[in-house]
């Protein structure tokens, strides 16, 4: 395939030509917010709205985890209009997160507080109405806790759970309403979920985690 | 929700009956639910395991679609359907108030069907009585400038007694 050259933030970086752009800058060490992607997949639902670059010559920002880098193409991952989008799907995402970093097994390795210090976002809901979901937490299963009230619909462990382990997972219900779950709304324990574990991989918050040993 | 044996037969007959008449596309999804519900009333989660199975998908993405649009309902309709409506109009005159109302007294959430399978409960968009806002449509029939008195008066006319010591706002009656 053919190799093009592109600049990201001044840097001149080499990746094969239709590889996406934020998989491209994380592989150089530049990061861009993300929550949603996966790597491989070929139709991302781009649907956490983090990875927002201005490209020169776009009318606007694009979301990284879609665009194909092309030759010659000039990125920059931070802008004006760029931090402000960013900051505001943030916000969005912390209105009806369960906020409690003390008490998150999550603490310290968690996305949402790496997005946080690199963006230098507080990790606090100030502008908007916080509307917490108060769903109950899923302790059923013998290896998984699942806390819905921390999940980010980000997908991630519906796909891997389809790809690695028993494809159990999925999506439910709509807007505030939605959430990840099994068929029937049924406890992970009863589900037919094996314990394989790979969602607590790939979670980047503390909603799908493992039980410690 | 607990389905009779006599319910879980007749549905996977049912559904049975109209995977016949389709291929097994992924497409068909949407227009094979409405026949299950159109049949049914309802789409229960049997109905959708035999879905899923036809189409070759995990049970999960029909539960996911059923869930996604409030045209499919999951469980069997009441004998008395009540639905609420939140409509901008009935939002604004308090219609969540009402719905508050109808959940505690018949001790059920929306989307669920009492017990003894008399009442279920729904919220519904704009039913087009603004102006007799909030409203609640029960069995087609409307009820405007629905108030918590009203609630009770609806359902004493079903033959359901608010028994005394229980007339407290809003408190659940003693349904099985
Ligand atoms: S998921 Fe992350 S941000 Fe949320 S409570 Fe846990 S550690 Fe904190
Ligand atoms: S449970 Fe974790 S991995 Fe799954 S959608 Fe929620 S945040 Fe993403
Ligand atoms: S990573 Fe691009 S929108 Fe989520
Ligand atoms: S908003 Fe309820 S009838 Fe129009």
């Amino acid at each position: 395939m053919k190799t093009v050259t592109l600049t990201i933030d001044g840097r001149a970086v080499q990746a094969r030509e239709g590889e996406k752009l934020l998989r491209v800058a994380l592989e150089n060490g530049i990061y861009i917010p993300n929550l949603c992607a996966i790597p491989g997949v070929k139709h991302p639902a781009a649907a956490c709205r983090l990875c927002f670059v201005e490209i020169e010559g776009y009318p606007r920002p694009v979301t990284a985890c879609t665009e194909p880098v092309v030759e010659g193409m000039v990125v920059s991952t931070r802008s004006p209009r760029v931090d402000r989008l960013v900051s505001t799907a943030f916000e969005l995402l912390l209105s009806n997160h369960r906020l409690d970093c003390a008490t998150c097994p999550r603490n310290r390795s968690c996305e949402l507080q790496r997005i946080a210090r690199e963006r230098r976002f507080p990790l606090r809901v100030k502008r908007l109405r916080k509307l917490e979901r108060n769903l109950p937490l899923d302790d059923s299963s013998p290896v998984l806790r699942y806390d819905p009230n921390r999940c980010v619909l980000c997908g991630r462990c519906v796909w891997v759970c389809r790809e690695k382990g028993t494809g159990v997972l999925g999506f439910a219900g709509r807007g505030f309403e939605r959430k990840v779950t099994t068929f029937g709304d049924v406890p992970l324990g009863q589900s037919g979920c094996n314990g394989c574990g790979e969602c607590t991989r790939v979670c980047p918050v503390g909603a799908l985690t493992g039980k410690e040993v | 929700m607990h389905l009779t044996e006599e319910e879980k037969k007749v549905a996977l007959e049912q559904t049975g009956n109209i995977l016949e008449s389709y291929s097994r596309e992924r497409g068909n999804l949407i227009p094979i639910l409405q026949q299950v519900q159109e049949k049914l009333g309802y789409v229960p989660l049997v109905a959708m395991e035999e879905v899923a199975r036809h189409l070759g998908m995990p049970p999960v993405d029909v539960y996911s679609v059923a869930t996604f649009y409030n045209q499919f309902r999951l469980i069997p309709p009441g004998k008395h359907q009540i639905k609420v409506c939140m409509g901008t109009a009935c939002h604004m005159k308090g219609g969540n108030i009402i719905l508050d109302c109808w959940k505690r007294r018949l001790s059920i959430d929306v989307n669920q069907v009492t017990p003894d399978r008399e009442f279920s409960l729904e919220r519904v968009a704009c039913v087009g009585c603004c102006t007799m806002a909030p409203v609640t449509v029960i069995d087609e029939e409307v009820h405007g400038r629905v108030t918590p008195t009203r609630v009770d008066g609806l359902l004493f006319s079903f033959g359901v007694k608010i028994p005394k010591g229980q007339q407290k706002e809003g408190e659940a009656i003693g349904r099985e």
